[in-house]
């Protein structure tokens, strides 16, 4: 197997699941009420999770001895591979949970796809994840229709919340010739495939729900490169702040 | 949306009761179940939840207590304790 194109897929993986659960982990301490407090930052946790698996893989196939803290705490902002959507800021309730169930049912799909993988410690990681996102999926879909059909002003919300996120979603599916390569190999899915499967459902659902898909618009991109909005920056000075202040720091 | 109180019930494991473990604020049966799920069952406390709205539940009245409890206070006899039992027979 091709550790070359294997390394910089995973941290895609694990950046993205990194960059979701950071920002929901926000929450802790501000959510609108206790339970939903309690549940966001439990779907924070399985998704940092997520992270941690995926940067194992990366870790497995590094060339040098890097470790999984290493990955996510000494990395810059130009090192991350997510798409832009996961580092946005959280914003209001209803920005986070449209967010949320754009990423998902992203990655219900894809894990379900690479559970097929012919590599098989992804393969693994990849049935493991899935179960947890299964629940998270079922979670932010209740969400969605709850607060599209609620009051007006919650429409609104949620409208707004579509109208400033939907182009951030062509780049989930994004590929680089090195992902081309996973594909043909057998090791990643064929991520049309996973936009197509992702639009009938996102697309039905948010019909359900009266909203309307804003018709043309700028197109993030630029995640696969590590060319990131300004968001990730200050994000991640949060976020590694402790390992960069007392390097080595365990606890 | 105005959330509602809601009584939690988990059954720990196959063949047990579902018992009640506390309660939480939901704005209807399914978001009910979700927060119960996250709140009550992360450290495998269950397989099983139960909720139910606090107030479809039909409560005897505290103020009763005495009158309706007391009674059996001095009614030892209706302990099944005053029969001798067979040695086969290890536990009832």
């Amino acid at each position: 197997m091709d550790a070359q194109h294997l390394y910089p897929y995973f941290l895609r993986l694990a950046d993205t699941s990194m960059t979701m659960s950071q920002r929901l982990s926000e929450w802790c301490g501000h959510g609108p009420y206790l339970e939903e407090d309690v549940a966001l930052t439990n779907v924070a946790l399985d998704t940092m999770g997520h992270a941690n698996l995926f940067y194992q893989l990366a870790v497995e196939v590094a060339d040098d001895d890097v470790t999984v803290d290493d990955l996510a705490f000494l990395r810059d902002a130009h090192d991350y591979r997510n798409p832009l959507l996961t580092e946005l800021p959280r914003g209001d309730f209803a920005y986070t949970m449209m967010k949320q169930y754009f990423v998902d049912v992203y990655a219900l799909l894809l894990y379900r796809a690479l559970t097929e993988s012919c590599y098989q410690p992804l393969s693994d990681v990849a049935k493991k994840a899935l179960i947890e996102v299964q629940y998270h999926h079922e979670r932010s879909h209740e969400w969605l229709k709850r607060l599209c059909m609620s009051t007006e002003e919650a429409h609104q919300k949620m409208q707004k919340a579509l109208d400033d996120l939907w182009f951030y979603t062509p780049e989930l599916f994004e590929t680089d010739a090195g992902i081309q390569a996973l594909h043909e190999q057998g090791t990643a899915p064929d991520m049309s495939v996973i936009q197509s499967e992702w639009s009938s459902m996102v697309e039905t659902h948010l019909a359900q729900c009266q909203l309307i898909l804003p018709e043309t618009g700028w197109v993030a991109t630029g995640g696969l490169q590590g060319e990131h909005s300004e968001h990730l920056g200050y994000m991640l000075a949060e976020m590694q702040f402790l390992q960069r202040a007392y390097p080595g720091c365990e606890w | 949306m105005s959330n509602k109180l809601y009584e939690v019930f988990i059954r720990s494991k196959a063949g047990l009761n579902h018992r009640h473990v506390g309660s939480l604020h939901a704005s209807d049966d399914k978001m009910a179940l979700l927060n119960a799920r996250d709140v009550y069952t992360r450290r495998q406390e269950g397989v099983s939840i139960w909720v139910v709205e606090a107030a479809h539940i039909a409560s005897s009245n505290p103020v009763q207590e005495h009158e309706w409890f007391d009674p059996a206070e001095d009614k030892v006899y209706r302990h099944p304790t005053f029969y001798p039992l067979d040695k086969e027979v290890e536990n009832m």
